[in-house]
């Protein structure tokens, strides 16, 4: 046969179908993407510190609510409803029904913390004066890379670098989104923006590559759909397996108290502080639930790019793998929240084998295996 | 059975709820795994049992994703085999037993088979049954009010002035109008909604199987064959006309092939002229006519990269594309031996190309003897200028065209009947040409240019018309419409299971001891959720407004319906902490509007 050699060779040659983006590296936009990248990395340092303050002012405050619920002759309490009914003293007021929520039979009644500032209103100020300085911050990432893709004509995400820049920016973004809907997650800020801050730093020094042109295979709109959904549905799986984590560190701590241990005085601090370990896992539950099916789309939008620009649509090339892998491990994760004997921790631990799944799709695939999307330069 | 969706303590929320909170799902019930005691038929039954259960459909998926990860990781035949067969010499020990595990072929290995059959089968257990069940709730209705309604995760109640009987009707009317399945059953009005949840799921299910059968479908009889064709030549799509073709097994030459035929007219390749990225292709286009059948219409078309022709369910690629010079032979009495263009393989970027130009007959020497003429040809179609000396291409379009050749004559090797690429001379049994300095005859041609071989041997031209040729890649893969139609149906379905909540209301109106009418609502749902004591705070407004508050309740009074008063014990409200309310208490939203 001798037309492989032909075609492998067209692969490097590359036939490119869309013209329009005629591209000559601006590279003053270029630059100014470096600098607008690494100004977002100084705010993040500041937001740091001041997340690092809420949680330490937080610490002065003695919220122990959990501990309350689960111990002194908490387990009787427990099974009772909590029925309230507004009381109008003395006259007769004509009340308005109030709905009663109680946590399903054999669920542990526990409140959720108060938040990182633990109640402490210099530790809330701080708290707030981090938000802010994560907006600001997630601005400056964003016109970073916005500017990249302007400077290369293209998405932003032709390579590692870009992905990495590309992937925080919009995981910050889901975080910020969250807040907006009054979602209480101010509690993910400080591991959210530590991680960024070494996904930032990793990108700058390791991964970072000179704006280029995009491999022209790559040049379809069904790229633009596929590669900007996955990295959504990375960003909120992201977001997903960082509660998940937390979930498991404050169930430990409230089998402990249950069973009448006594954690540590840092464990005792920070997860006092956090949701109920039933709300994060409800919260992580949702997100990763949330998604899935858009990980579904992301994965069908690929197979028909692949359609397109290959011939066939699913060729277990080893992305198409280890994105199959990954979307079978959190179909295994929401069955196993259905399955008796695999709720709680089992499923927990599931779901962050699915997300190690997804961060070896992205790293571990580009890096280590050779395969037709080893488009990323390293 | 797993019907509130709590941790542990099944047993005792099933005594709880009673009926009501059954069904809410139709998810196979967990049971013990016990080992029957029975013959063949308990045996079969106990694994059938085993196989349609959530725990094996769980372990399977399990096994599923980690049977997968292998086939990333070892090469795999069908996609690269001088990969495998280098990993099989490097690895003298490793190879074989790789080899026998189907590890170069994971995905049509027969362990992998085994998981991905099972599951399927196990999930075709778990669906039929489903489905029934789900057609029996919907035929049926929900089920009645519990006896404690307090129980549940979301409550609410208060006393009125209407009587009972008017109560149940305004709840009724409310129900059915915020699209709820509601009647009345006792003293109370049972509804339910969001059915669209287990449609979904079970639609997202049969999605999958009708996926996987789609696609097993294409692989079974798929066909894939390349085809290089020059300009202003055709393809008409039979086996013997391809330059190399696969196809799945059960693929059938005589009936499988879609009947159509094209021509090349023109290939059309648009470079970027400038900047950083000078040579980057722009555009490659392929005018072809084509028509369907023995002797269809003829059309024109293009084809581009990412944008095939389909006809039927075969589609055709445009995957390369590269020069082919027109040369002409002659032998020494200037007769014309030889006349075409030569197909040459790019060997870089900028379509430096290499081939073979063979005249295997009609050639006769100097002396009159049969004899075969080769040539080894590299062409660039921008060359760098004179004394810029190396054959390679500066633009991957022609600006400076030229052709080497060096010349040999002799046995081309043909007719040994082995093989040959054409691509490559075997000078195995050929004799250079030799220049006056006795090397090989080698010489670098412009358009229109002839290169004389020696002592009357003939003659070659490079012809001025320079043609191209393009790569067709020709994949014939049935099904792949309804994989498509079953990934939206999954998508589809998924996202009725997964955002859409299951839930039931309960509204109980009972007249109380003191005569006065007592209202108690509640909600259950599939899975704790804030929607659900949310929506029920909505739907308490609505029926509130028509049934208010009875004017003459002692408003001091903590309100205490429950039977059994042991069950409910009211507490204070939370006054201390204000900063953070407390959030086990929901307002019911709206019904303190107005
Ligand atoms: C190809 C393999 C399968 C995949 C990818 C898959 C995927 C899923 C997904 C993503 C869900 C989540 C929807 C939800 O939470 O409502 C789900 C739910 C469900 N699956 Fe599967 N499934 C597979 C096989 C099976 C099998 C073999 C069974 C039967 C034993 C099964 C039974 C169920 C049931 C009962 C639910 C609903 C659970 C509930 O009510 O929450 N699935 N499945």
């Amino acid at each position: 046969m001798t037309l492989a050699a032909a075609t492998e060779l067209a692969a490097v040659t590359d036939l490119s179908g869309v013209t329009e983006l005629a591209a000559a590296t601006n590279e003053q936009l270029a630059k100014y993407s470096d600098v607008l990248i690494h100004s977002a990395m100084v705010v993040y340092t500041l937001a740091f510190f001041a997340y690092i303050a809420e949680w330490l002012f937080g610490s002065r405050s003695k919220v122990g609510r959990t501990a309350a619920a689960l111990t002194a002759g908490a387990g009787k309490k427990a099974d009772a409803p909590a029925i309230t009914v507004k009381q109008a003293g003395g006259t007769a007021v004509l009340e308005r029904p109030q709905v009663v929520v109680r946590s399903a039979t054999g669920a542990r009644d526990v409140p959720d913390g108060p938040g990182a500032h633990g109640g402490d209103e210099k530790g809330d100020l701080y708290g707030r004066i981090a938000v802010s300085l994560t907006v600001l911050a997630f601005l400056v990432e964003f016109a970073g890379v916005l500017a990249r893709a302007l400077s290369v004509q293209r998405a932003p995400w032709g390579n590692m670098y870009e992905f990495n820049i590309t992937f925080s920016t919009v995981a910050v973004g889901v975080y910020l989104t969250l807040l907006a809907l009054k979602k209480n997650v101010r509690w993910l800020g400080l591991i959210l923006i530590t991680t960024v801050l070494l996904d930032l730093g990793l990108a700058v020094t390791v991964l970072y590559t000179e704006s280029d042109q995009l491999v022209p295979a790559l040049h379809s709109y069904w790229l633009y759909i596929h590669v900007s959904t996955a990295i959504f549905c990375g960003a909120v799986f992201y977001v997903g397996a960082m509660t998940t984590v937390l979930y498991l560190f404050k169930d430990s701590y409230e089998n402990k108290l249950m069973s009448g241990g006594t954690p540590g005085r840092f464990a005792t601090s920070v997860l006092e502080r956090l949701p109920a370990a039933a709300s994060l896992d409800k919260f992580s539950y949702r997100v990763n639930a949330a998604v899935f099916p858009l990980w579904t789309f992301t994965i069908i939008a690929g197979a028909i790019w692949a359609g397109d620009a290959w011939g066939r649509y699913w060729g277990w090339d080893p992305k198409e793998v280890w994105s199959f892998i990954t979307w079978v491990a959190y179909a295994g994760y929401l069955h196993a929240r259905a399955t008796a004997g695999w709720k709680g921790r089992k499923a927990a631990y599931i779901a962050l084998i699915a997300f190690g799944c997804w961060l070896f799709n992205y790293y571990g695939v580009n890096i280590f295996v050779s395969g037709k999307h080893s488009y990323a330069d390293v | 059975m797993s019907t509130t969706d709590t941790k542990g303590t099944e047993k005792e929320s099933a005594d709880d709820l009673g009926a009501a909170g059954s069904q809410l799902s139709t998810a196979p019930r967990e049971e013990a795994p016990n080992l029957p005691s029975l013959g063949v038929i308990g045996w079969a039954r106990w694994f059938w049992r085993q196989l349609t259960s959530m725990r094996v459909a769980l372990l399977l998926l399990f096994l599923l994703s980690l049977g997968a990860i292998p086939g990333s990781l070892i090469p795999q035949s069908g996609t690269d085999a001088t990969k495998v067969a280098d990993f099989m010499d490097r690895h003298e020990t490793l190879g074989p037993i790789y080899e026998k595990l189907g590890l170069f072929h994971v995905y049509s290995s027969v362990w992998f088979s085994a998981i991905y059959i099972l599951l399927f089968v196990s999930l075709i257990g778990c669906i039929v049954p489903r489905t029934w069940q789900f057609v029996g709730q919907l035929r049926g209705r929900p089920p009645g009010a519990p006896k404690r309604l307090t129980r549940l995760p979301a409550y609410t109640t208060w006393r009125t002035g209407a009587e009972p009987e008017q109560v149940r009707e305004v709840a009724l009317r409310v129900l059915k109008q915020h699209r709820f399945r509601a009647h009345v059953a006792g003293d109370a009005v049972a509804a339910e909604k969001g059915y669209l949840r287990e449609a979904g799921n079970l639609l997202f299910h049969i999605a999958l199987i009708v996926m996987l059968v789609a696609f097993a479908w294409g692989q079974l009889y798929k066909s894939e064959g390349n085809k290089l064709v020059v300009e202003g030549d055709g393809f008409a799509n039979t086996i013997t006309q391809y330059d190399d073709f696969k196809s799945g097994s059960l693929f059938s030459i005589d009936h499988d092939l879609e009947p159509f035929s094209f021509d090349l007219k023109e290939f059309k390749g648009t470079y970027e002229v400038s900047g950083p990225n000078k040579g980057t292709p722009r555009t490659y286009e392929a005018d072809v006519t084509y028509s369907v059948g023995a002797d269809g219409e003829e059309k024109r078309t293009t084809i581009k990269v990412n944008e095939p022709l389909k006809i039927g369910d075969s589609k055709v690629y445009l995957v390369s594309h590269g020069y082919a010079p027109v040369v002409t032979v002659r032998d020494g009495k200037g007769k014309v031996v030889y006349k075409g263009a030569v197909p040459l393989l790019p060997q870089d970027s900028n379509v430096t190309s290499s081939g073979a130009i063979k005249v295997l007959d009609g050639y006769r020497n100097a002396d009159g003897e049969r004899e075969q003429l080769g040539f080894n040809a590299f062409f660039v179609p921008s060359f760098a200028g004179e004394g810029q000396g190396t054959m390679l291409s500066q633009f991957p379009a022609l600006l400076n065209p030229r052709l080497a050749l060096s010349a040999y004559h002799g046995d081309v090797g043909v007719d040994s009947g082995i093989a040959q690429n054409v691509y490559q001379l075997d000078t195995r049994k050929l004799e250079k040409f030799e220049d006056s300095d006795g090397e090989l005859l080698t010489e670098r041609l412009a358009p229109g240019e002839t290169m004389q071989l020696p002592d009357g041997a003939g003659s070659i031209t490079f012809e001025k018309e320079i043609k191209e040729w393009a790569g067709f890649q020709v994949t014939e893969q049935p099904g792949s419409g309804w994989a498509l139609l079953g990934a939206i149906a999954a998508i589809g379905g998924l996202a009725g299971s997964l955002f859409i909540q299951r839930r039931r209301v309960w509204v109980r109106a009972v007249r109380g001891a003191d005569g006065v009418t007592v209202v108690e609502m509640a909600g259950l749902g599939r899975s704790e959720s804030a929607k659900v004591p949310e929506e029920l705070g909505r739907l308490a407004a609505v029926v509130y407004d028509a049934a208010p508050t009875a004017p003459d309740a002692p408003p001091e009074r903590t309100q205490d319906q429950d039977p059994d008063p042991s069950d409910a014990q009211p507490t204070e409200e939370p006054s201390a902490d204000t900063s953070t309310p407390d959030p086990q208490v929901v307002s019911a939203e709206g019904a303190d509007k107005q």
